[in-house]
C-alpha cells in the first residue's frame, strides 16, 4: 500500500473527526474529605464511526465512562468533549443500552422503540403527527432489521429475554443517534442469544456507522464487535492498553475459533488476570 | 368451566354456608334473637324497615364518598409530592407516619369539637382514614423507575417532567388504582365511625340507636348493609382498576387465552 494512499492531501474532511473526547477526565465519589476515587486521570479519544469496546475487571470504572460520555455524570477533574462540544450542555444526540432492556410494560414494541421520537429535538415536534405514518415506518424498518417485524404490536412480556435486547438496540437506534453508548447489552442472554445478537450488532453498525462504545466482560464478544478495544486497570481504573482489532468484516462466530482470535483473546484474559492481581497486592 | 367462574362459584358457596352454618348453629343451641339474630331474622328486618334504613344508607354513602374525593385529592398531591422530590420525601414522611398512627376513633371528638355533629366530621374522618394509602402508594410509584431507564431518558435530553409523564406516571397507575379500593373501604370505616360517635343520620348511627334500644336485629341489619356497602364501592373501583390499568395484570390473562 502507498503512502499516498494512506494521507490524502488537502482534503481535511477526510481526516477522521474526534467523536468523543476524554482528557485527564478523572472521578472520585462520596463527601469531600472521604472521597473514593473511581477513574483515574484517563485520556480517550474515539474517532466518528468507530467501534471501541472497553474491557477490564469489574468495578474498574467501565461505566463511570459511559456514564461521563452520556453527560450524566460530570468528571470531577478534566474535560469530556462530545462531538465537539464539553457534555452536560444539552441535545446530544445519544442512544444507550443496558444489559436490563427497560421496556415500559404499557406500550407495544413500536410505542416502547418509538419513545425516544417523542423526546429527542426535532423528531418531538412532529410525533403526533407522525406517529401513524412516518415515524411507525421508520420503527417498522429498523424493527424488520433485527428479524422482530412481526412483533411490533406485541407487549414486552410476550417476547423473549434475547428479543428484548434486539428492540432495547432499536429504542438506542431510533433517533439515528451519532454515538451509540451500550453497558454489557448482552451480559444477561446465553452464549446462542449473545452470539446471534453480536451478527445483528454488527450489520446494525454496519449499515449506519455510528460511534459506539461498549463495555463487555466478553472477551469474544469484544473481538468479534469492535474495531479497536481499551483494556482498563483495575479500580481506581484507567486504560493500560489500547488495541485495533483489524479481522475483516462482515466477522463471524467461526472466526472466533481462528488462532489470531485466539491469540488476541488470550492476550486480553492476561492483561485483565495482571490488572486484577495488582489491585490484590496493593489491597493487601 | 371456566376457572374463573368456578372461582366465582366457590365464592358464593362459602358465603351462604357461612349464613347456612350460622342460622342452623342459632336454632340447635337455642340462642336468643337477643344476642345474635338468625340470618334470616335480618334479612327479615332488612326488608320490613328498607323504607326507614334507606336515607340513612344514602347519608353514610354520600359522606364516605365526598370524604373519599377529598381524600384521594390531598393523597395524590403529598404522593406525587413525595414520589418526585426526596427533600420532600425526608421532610414529610416523619409527620405523615405519625398522623398515621394515630388512631381515627381519636380524633373524631375533636372534629366534633370544630364542626359540630353532622355530616362534616363524618366527611373528615373520611379523609382521615382514606388518604395515607394513597400517599404511600404514589410515592412508591413515582420512586420505583429503573435507573438505566431514566439514564436512557436523559441521554436523550429528556426533562424531569418528560420523565414523570412517559414513564412515572404510566407506571403508578396500578398502585394508584389499588390503592383506591382499599382507601374507600377506609373512607367508608371512618364514616361509619364518626356517626356512631356524633350524628343523627347514618348507618352508624342507626346501629348505636338500635343497640341503646335493645333491638338487636336492627343492629345486625346495620352491619349487613355495611358490609354489602363496602363489597359494593370495593368491586366498582377493581372494576375500574381492571379496565384502567389491564397492562399490569394481562400477563396473567395471555397465558390462559
Ligand atoms: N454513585 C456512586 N457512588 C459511589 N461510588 C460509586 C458510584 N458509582 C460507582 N461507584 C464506584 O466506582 C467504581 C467504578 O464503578 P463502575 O460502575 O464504573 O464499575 P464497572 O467497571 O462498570 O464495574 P462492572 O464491570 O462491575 O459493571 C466502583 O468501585 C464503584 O463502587
Ligand atoms: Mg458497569
Amino acid at each position: 500500500m502507498s503512502r499516498s494512499h494512506a494521507i490524502p492531501q488537502g482534503h481535511p474532511s477526510i481526516a477522521p473527526s474526534i467523536a468523543v473526547e476524554l482528557s485527564q477526565a478523572a472521578v472520585s465519589f462520596g463527601k469531600p474529605g472521604k472521597t473514593v476515587a473511581a477513574l483515574q486521570e484517563t485520556n480517550l479519544r474515539i474517532a466518528a464511526g468507530e467501534f471501541v469496546a472497553l474491557v477490564g475487571p469489574s468495578g474498574c470504572g467501565k461505566s463511570t465512562i459511559l456514564r461521563l460520555t452520556a453527560g450524566l455524570l460530570n468528571p470531577t477533574r478534566g474535560a469530556v468533549i462530545v462531538g465537539g462540544r464539553e457534555v452536560g450542555a444539552k441535545a446530544l444526540r445519544i442512544g444507550m443500552a443496558f444489559q436490563n432492556p427497560t421496556m415500559l410494560p404499557w406500550l407495544t414494541i413500536e410505542r416502547n422503540v418509538m419513545l425516544p421520537l417523542k423526546i429527542v429535538r426535532p423528531f418531538r415536534s412532529d410525533y403526533r403527527a407522525k406517529r401513524r405514518t412516518e415515524f411507525r415506518d421508520r420503527v417498522h424498518a429498523l424493527l424488520a432489521d433485527v428479524g422482530l417485524d412481526k412483533f411490533a404490536n406485541h407487549y414486552p412480556w410476550q417476547l423473549s429475554g434475547g428479543m428484548l435486547q434486539r428492540a432495547n438496540l432499536c429504542r438506542a437506534l431510533i433517533h439515528e443517534p451519532s454515538l451509540l453508548l451500550l453497558d454489557e447489552p448482552f451480559g444477561a442472554l446465553d452464549q446462542f442469544t449473545r452470539e446471534e445478537l453480536w451478527g445483528t450488532m454488527q450489520s446494525l453498525w454496519l449499515k449506519r456507522k455510528p460511534t459506539v462504545l461498549l463495555i463487555t466482560h466478553d472477551l469474544k464478544e469484544a473481538g468479534f464487535l469492535a474495531s479497536r478495544i481499551c483494556v482498563m486497570s483495575a479500580r481506581p481504573g484507567r486504560i493500560i492498553d489500547d488495541s485495533a482489532v483489524d479481522f475483516p468484516r462482515p466477522r463471524t462466530v467461526d472466526m472466533t475459533f481462528d488462532a489470531d482470535f485466539v491469540a488476541l483473546n488470550q492476550r486480553l484474559r492476561d492483561l485483565i488476570i495482571d490488572a486484577r492481581s495488582d489491585a490484590a497486592i496493593q489491597g493487601a | 368451566m371456566s376457572y374463573d367462574l368456578r372461582r366465582r362459584l366457590w365464592a358464593a358457596l362459602l358465603i351462604l354456608g357461612f349464613f347456612a352454618a350460622w342460622e342452623i348453629l342459632c336454632l340447635v343451641l337455642q340462642v336468643s334473637d337477643l344476642v345474635l339474630p338468625r340470618p334470616t331474622q335480618v334479612f327479615a328486618t332488612l326488608a320490613a324497615r328498607f323504607g326507614i334504613l334507606l336515607p340513612h344508607v344514602m347519608q353514610t354513602l354520600w359522606t364516605t364518598m365526598i370524604g373519599f374525593v377529598l381524600g384521594v385529592t390531598v393523597g395524590v398531591v403529598i404522593g406525587a409530592a413525595i414520589g418526585v422530590s426526596r427533600t420532600a420525601y425526608d421532610t414529610v414522611y416523619p409527620l405523615l407516619i405519625g398522623f398515621s398512627s394515630i388512631p381515627k376513633v381519636a380524633v373524631v371528638p375533636i372534629f366534633v369539637l370544630w364542626f359540630g355533629s353532622g355530616a362534616t366530621p363524618a366527611i373528615l374522618t373520611a379523609l382521615a382514614m382514606c388518604f395515607f394509602p394513597i400517599v404511600v402508594n404514589i410515592a412508591t410509584g413515582l420512586a420505583t423507575t429503573e435507573p438505566e431507564l431514566e439514564d436512557v431518558l436523559k441521554s436523550l435530553g429528556a426533562s424531569r417532567l418528560d420523565i414523570l409523564w412517559n414513564v412515572g406516571l404510566p407506571r403508578t397507575m396500578p398502585f394508584f388504582f389499588a390503592s383506591l379500593k382499599i382507601a374507600v373501604t377506609f373512607a367508608f370505616v371512618g364514616s361509619v365511625l364518626s356517626e356512631t360517635v356524633a350524628s343523627n343520620k347514618g348507618i352508624g348511627n342507626v346501629m348505636m340507636t338500635a343497640s341503646s334500644n335493645f333491638d338487636v336485629p336492627l343492629v345486625f341489619a346495620g352491619l349487613f348493609l355495611l358490609a354489602a356497602l363496602g363489597i359494593l364501592l370495593y368491586v366498582a373501583f377493581s372494576l375500574v382498576e381492571a379496565r384502567v390499568t389491564g397492562w399490569a395484570t394481562r400477563r396473567q390473562g395471555f397465558a390462559s387465552a
